[in-house]
């Protein structure tokens, strides 16, 4: 087990959720490639995500769109906005070969906002491109354990 | 209920006044008992649209009401609408949202039912000696029939037909398939959420013009300038018409009621890159054709109690006690149409609807706060007298501006005609 690229790759994967959870999403938008896709598929075993519904299923000008709603004040479902706290663990390297990396972990998030707590859990998927001695974000599949459900509203990125 | 008082002194039918309702039938538990019956029990009720059960054996699982229920399509093609309970001891014989299946089999003690819900099998029958006929047995059928690909069920044997009941919402209907640029339509997926409130709320909303543009400010603010004018319309030339029975019709984008008229005007900025990837496989009158259904209708069609054809998918609602209400969004897709055309349609649905879109968590958020604050007061009652003062009698019932709530005293019309039958 490389132990080194699995410290590498949590490391990273940490400080992404500690910025969502933060609000730093000028940040965050800057972890990505230009390409790169933030997905939260119906289906946990869904891999066509192009031609299926998801939940999301945003490149960059939707990622963008996104994190300006959050901050715009003019949507009364994200005002005041929900407060997050999300563990990631369980980070386990599914392959490498040498320019990507694809990582899986578990995310287990709590969600506070006007009187309710909410939890979520869901496994999240990287595909990370080495960028110097760190790395952008090519894919991200956010797997909610009940995504089949019927959920309640979210408004954050999860 | 029906000739009891309330609390508050109102017989039922003084709730729905022509221009009121009173905040009691967002809140009673014991209307919303009685609309389980006198509704969901007693009128047509929206099942499932045909491309969601393709082939011999396809199923889909719901709810009329409360009551669990299998659309099924049987080997002779027919569609059936049976009770989700084995006539043994009640448990579900079919779980799952959607499939195929061969038969419907008791999980608890392996009672078997064909797709059209005869009874086939009960292991170990000795022990009944005579005393059961299996043709006595069936899963409990409903009447079913079908209008555009919609299939509707009902429990009330001797009720109007489908076509009857539908009325003038048919001919909406039929604009409404349009929007398959040509190819049949299909479901291609749904978002499912709920919201903590009545399901009339949600109901309403559906014809409600006048909220569009501060709830969805924000996700007026995300889209082109193009897009944002389209969507300027509470004080435009788009009207609201009462259709009878229950239903009704919101044009907000009068250019957009017929997806095959005016085919010749410019293609949209947002489309062109669209319309562009098509030319490589069709010619320039089918591209122009796909391209404006993929956009979807200018209108919402309500119809009363559970579903709507709105814009570009099928608003389906599930009531599940009197605070708390379900909510399906299905995409429409064109069945072998193109895939492009298809993921527009997706990724456009993906950017309003469901849980994580930029327009239906704020809708949910206003029929929470609608919910809450009808918990104030102890005799109050809901206005609904928007659009009123202008409202014209038309050859299919009553006609105000986009932005009235015509609609709404259709719906709560027959609301009130069903529950004080």
């Amino acid at each position: 087990m490389n132990i080194e690229l699995l410290n590498h790759a949590s490391a990273f994967i940490c400080q992404e959720a500690d910025m969502l959870d933060h609000g730093e999403y000028p940040e965050w938008l800057a972890l990505w490639e230009e390409k790169g896709l933030y997905i939260v598929p119906i289906n946990p075993d869904e891999t066509d995500f192009a031609n299926t519904l998801n939940y999301a299923c945003d490149d960059a000008k939707m990622r963008s769109l996104r994190v300006a709603r959050l901050g715009s004040g003019e949507s009364i479902s994200t005002s005041p906005a929900p407060r997050t706290i999300r563990s990631v663990s369980r980070f386990r390297i599914l392959a490498d070969d040498g320019k990507t990396v694809t990582v899986r972990c578990a995310q287990n998030l709590r969600e506070f906002r006007k009187e309710i707590q909410k939890h979520y859990t869901a496994n999240l998927t990287y595909t990370l491109v080495r960028d110097g001695d760190s790395f952008r974000i090519q894919q991200k599949v956010v797997r909610l354990l009940n995504a089949s459900d019927a959920l309640q509203c979210i408004g954050y990125i999860p | 209920m029906t000739s009891q008082t309330t609390s508050k002194g109102h017989t039922l039918a003084d709730l729905v006044q022509h221009d009121r309702v009173h905040t009691s039938l967002y809140t009673d538990p014991a209307i919303f008992e009685d609309e389980m019956d006198k509704v969901f029990a007693n009128t047509w009720v929206w099942v499932a649209h045909t491309s969601e059960i393709p082939e011999a054996g396809s199923y889909k699982t719901g709810y009329i009401g409360r009551q669990p229920v299998v659309t099924v399509r049987d080997r002779k093609q027919q569609v059936h609408v049976l009770l989700n309970r084995c006539r043994h001891r009640a448990a579900t014989v079919c779980e799952g949202h959607k499939g195929k299946t061969n038969s419907f089999v008791c999980p608890y003690h392996g009672w078997s039912y064909s797709l059209d819900g005869a009874l086939r099998g009960v292991p170990s029958p000795e022990s009944y000696g005579d005393l059961l006929d299996k043709a006595d047995y069936p899963l409990v059928k409903l009447r079913v029939e079908e209008y555009a690909g919609m299939i509707f069920a009902t429990f009330k044997d001797d009720i109007e037909p489908l076509v009857d009941f539908l009325g003038p919402a048919r001919k909406w209907m039929d604009l409404f398939m349009k929007q398959g640029g040509g190819f049949p339509i299909k479901v291609g997926g749904e978002h499912r959420f709920r919201f903590p409130g009545n399901w009339k709320i949600q109901l309403e909303n559906t014809t409600d013009a006048y909220h569009f543009p501060l709830v969805h400010k924000s996700f007026l603010s995300s889209v082109d300038k193009q897009t944002e004018e389209m969507l300027d319309f509470v004080e435009g030339p788009g009207f609201v018409e009462d259709l009878g029975n229950g239903h009704s019709v919101m044009v907000m984008i009068p250019d957009l009621v017929d997806l095959e008229a005016n085919l010749e005007a410019p293609i949209p900025e947002r489309f062109a890159a669209l319309a562009e990837e098509l030319r490589a496989d069709y010619p320039e009158d089918q591209v122009r054709r796909i391209v404006r259904a993929v956009g979807g209708s200018g209108f919402n069609l309500n119809i009363f109690p559970n579903i709507a054809c709105s814009m570009a998918f099928f608003r389906v609602l599930r009531p599940v006690s009197v605070t708390e209400t379900e909510i399906h969004h299905a995409v429409i897709t064109m069945d072998g149409g193109p895939e492009a055309g298809n993921r527009a349609r997706l990724r456009m649905h993906e950017h309003f609807q469901g849980p994580m879109g930029f327009g239906t968590p704020d809708d949910s958020e206003a029929w929470e706060r609608v919910q809450k604050g009808s918990n104030a007061g102890t005799d109050q009652w809901i206005l609904l007298n928007r659009g009123l003062a202008k409202e014209q009698e038309t050859a299919d019932g009553r006609r105000s501006d986009v932005s009235a709530e015509t609609g709404m005293r259709a719906a709560y019309r027959q609301w009130k005609k069903l529950m004080t039958a």
